[in-house]
């Protein structure tokens, strides 16, 4: 997993709450046995029409934004399916970092296995990002290590993130070697279950 | 100290706890199918690791598979997942019921006809729906494929413990009101949001009235509640069910298991982090009219006005809901046509579903304009209703009696409601596009989605029963 901890770019904002899986990455998509080359299929059925051209309204097809890195958007981001693949497509369309106020849980559990970083803003300050950001290109600078965002007006915005996941993420953790290291544990486990 | 189920089963699953860090928690149970495996296996094979404990695994092909013409796959990267599917479980050594095996089916539909979802265990599966199994008391939840490998190759997670949640529902369920449409009522109260964070444990008399199926569609849409799991504590109406399935323990073993799943029972006096209450007696056959599963009403009521709601994106919400599904403000949910029927999916199509939908339909027909179709959960279930008489009186009536799977749950084979078109669902999510692109899912019960095929819109089931009586 590619670590993560400076990410400087424009802003996203996606303007929906409860986005769910299913929009992230639509079904017909799933069948796929690789983990990458999801990206040219996020939000499909938002970012395109019936004959594949792009909508024009559509936040993503507006190339000022085409580099963002960050996506923002409303409460509730990633609920539904628990496909990874809503994260594989998020990464591989080239977002490292999704701000909004709640995730649903498997949606966040899955971005830390991937190397992007969900952060929790409170609804007042990620309706400031979006207002901003929707006006004109809005730049910002997340730090991990300091866990903040830093808007180029200046403002500064703090985040809460669970120490582990941290870790996780600024080291690039592979998660499987580092519970082998608990292999007794795991062991001795088995055998107090046996009798 | 008094506990809940959920902080017992969670203690007794500890391998390791470190302050600082999430607990890693054992995992008896591990099923898995073939859409969100694949990505796992390779990653196990890239890194030369083994499957650690295989017999704790079992595999099903569901969300692929056709559910006519078997086994004939036409979409060649359909079928890919699906061989790949049985390479992998070959080669690693994992039990799988595939497409013609008579055990196949939705992989939340055969863990539990099986007895392999048992009180007390903790059971996960690259699905969402996982939730479903919590019906036993178990711990059961949705995970990502990273987890899914990381569960193979160690049977173990890492969890943050999650809050705990009682939502309790008082007094008796009125007279054609089903747990469908008491879970619908629950998520359309409290949001698609409000379990976040948290195992939702349901109490409550109507609860404990529920046989095991009914149980297993309110634990089912735990997730579209937005909770980590959901589930109920077992008594002997769990007992009775799991008594002398293929994999719990047999004879004396079986008396000794059912005593230590029935010590799980939340004790007397236990507290919750949230605790919500719903009445029974508010609860009406439910109908979704927008593109989450919290967008419905009780039937007799009418697609809200924007007015009615207080917060601006919550108005933003309705327009954009009600301009995907094509519906007006203030619409009667009765007056809305529908063209398709589904009866299927891991909410809804365990044998006595079907049998609520076939006792609306007996002797009527389907509407000209709607195309129904029956599509049962597993094998097991299409077999017994067929011994019963179910398909002939559903083919009687004009609707098709198909092979089982996930079909149009999520239109990933042949399925699919045409774009603009409106099916009512049995199934768990009317996201857009769910059930194909431009398609419009209204969820319902399986009475209530029977007597729309047979009226051709939408309508109070308890007049149709009632007008029979
Ligand atoms: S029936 Fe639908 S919700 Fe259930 S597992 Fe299949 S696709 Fe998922």
């Amino acid at each position: 997993m590619k670590p993560i901890n400076e990410v400087v770019s424009v802003i996203t904002p996606l303007d929906r709450k409860n986005v769910d899986t299913d929009q992230i990455i639509s079904k017909e998509f799933l069948k796929r046995i690789e983990r990458t080359g999801f990206g040219k299929y996020l939000f499909y059925h938002w970012r395109f029409d019936e004959n594949g051209q792009e909508k024009k309204d559509f936040i993503l097809n507006d190339e000022r934004y085409k580099e963002s890195e960050i996506l923002v958007a409303h409460e509730n981001f990633g609920c539904g399916s628990s496909r990874e693949h809503a994260p594989w497509s998020i990464m591989d369309y080239g977002f490292r970092v999704v701000i909004a106020p709640s995730f649903a849980d498997i949606f966040h559990n899955n971005c830390f296995k991937n190397g992007i970083l969900p952060i929790k803003l409170s609804v007042a300050e990620v309706e400031e990002l979006l207002a901003n950001g929707q006006q004109e290109p809005f730049k910002v600078e997340v730090n991990l290590e300091e866990q903040t965002v830093t808007a180029q007006d200046g403002k500064v915005y703090s985040f809460e993130i669970d120490p582990y996941q941290k870790q996780m993420l600024l080291n690039g953790w592979d998660e499987i070697s580092l519970t082998f290291q608990y292999e007794e544990h795991i062991a001795a486990f088995e055998e107090k279950q046996r009798v | 100290m008094a506990k809940t189920i959920i902080e017992k089963i969670w203690e007794q699953h500890i391998v390791y706890e470190e302050k600082g860090k999430p607990d890693l928690l054992y995992i008896d149970l591990h099923l898995l199918h073939e859409v969100t495996s694949p990505q796992a296996f390779e990653g196990l094979r890239l890194a030369n690791r083994k499957v650690r404990r295989p017999d704790l695994c079992f595999a099903t092909m569901d969300h692929n598979v056709p559910t006519k013409n078997l086994p004939i796959i036409k979409d060649p990267i359909a079928k890919k997942q699906i061989t790949t599917l049985e390479k992998n479980c070959q080669e690693f050594g994992i039990e799988l019921a595939d497409m013609e095996h008579p055990d196949q089916g939705i992989v939340h539909i055969i863990g539990p006809e099986l007895g392999l979802t048992q009180p007390g265990k903790t059971i996960v599966c690259g699905d969402s729906h996982t939730s479903t199994h919590g019906a036993f008391g178990a711990i059961a939840f949705g995970i990502g494929t990273s987890e899914v490998e990381h569960v193979l190759s160690t049977q173990t997670l890492w969890q943050a413990k999650p809050k705990t949640m009682e939502i309790r529902i008082n007094g008796k369920l009125g007279f054609g009101v089903t747990a469908k449409d008491v879970i619908l009522a629950i998520i359309a109260k409290f949001g698609i949001d409000m379990g976040t964070g948290h195992i939702i444990e349901y109490t409550g008399e109507a609860i404990r009235n529920l046989t095991m199926e009914e149980r297993m569609t309110i634990c089912n849409m735990s997730i579209e509640a937005g909770a980590k799991a959901g589930l109920i504590s077992p008594d002997e109406t769990t007992i009775n069910y799991l008594k002398g399935r293929r994999y719990v323990p047999q004879g004396e073993a079986f008396e000794q298991a059912a005593q230590n799943w029935l010590a799980l029972a939340t004790d007397e006096g236990a507290t919750y982090d949230t605790v919500l209450e719903i009445d029974a007696d508010e609860i009406e056959p439910f109908v979704t009219w927008g593109t989450n599963p919290s967008m419905g009403s009780g039937i007799n009521a009418h697609v809200p006005f924007a007015a009615d709601f207080k917060e601006e994106s919550d108005r933003e919400a309705l327009k954009k809901a009600l301009a995907y599904m094509g519906l007006e403000e203030g619409q009667p949910l009765t007056s809305i046509d529908i063209q398709h029927v589904f009866i299927g999916s891991c909410t809804n199509a365990r044998l006595s579903d079907l049998q609520a939908a076939a006792e609306v339909v007996k002797g009527k027909k389907v509407h000209p304009s709607v195309t129904a179709i029956v599509v049962p959960g597993s094998r097991t279930v299409k077999k017994q209703a067929e011994e019963e008489g179910l398909d002939a009186i559903f083919l009687e009536a004009g609707f098709e009696w198909r092979e089982s799977g996930c079909s149009m749950c999520l239109a990933m084979n042949d399925d699919v409601v045409p774009a603009g078109e409106r099916c009512a669902s049995t199934s768990n999510r009317n996201f857009e596009g769910r059930q194909g692109a431009g398609s419009r899912t209204h969820l319902m019960s399986p009475a209530m989605a029977a007597a729309s095929a047979i009226s051709g819109h939408f309508v109070d089931v308890r007049e149709m029963v009632a007008a029979k009586a």
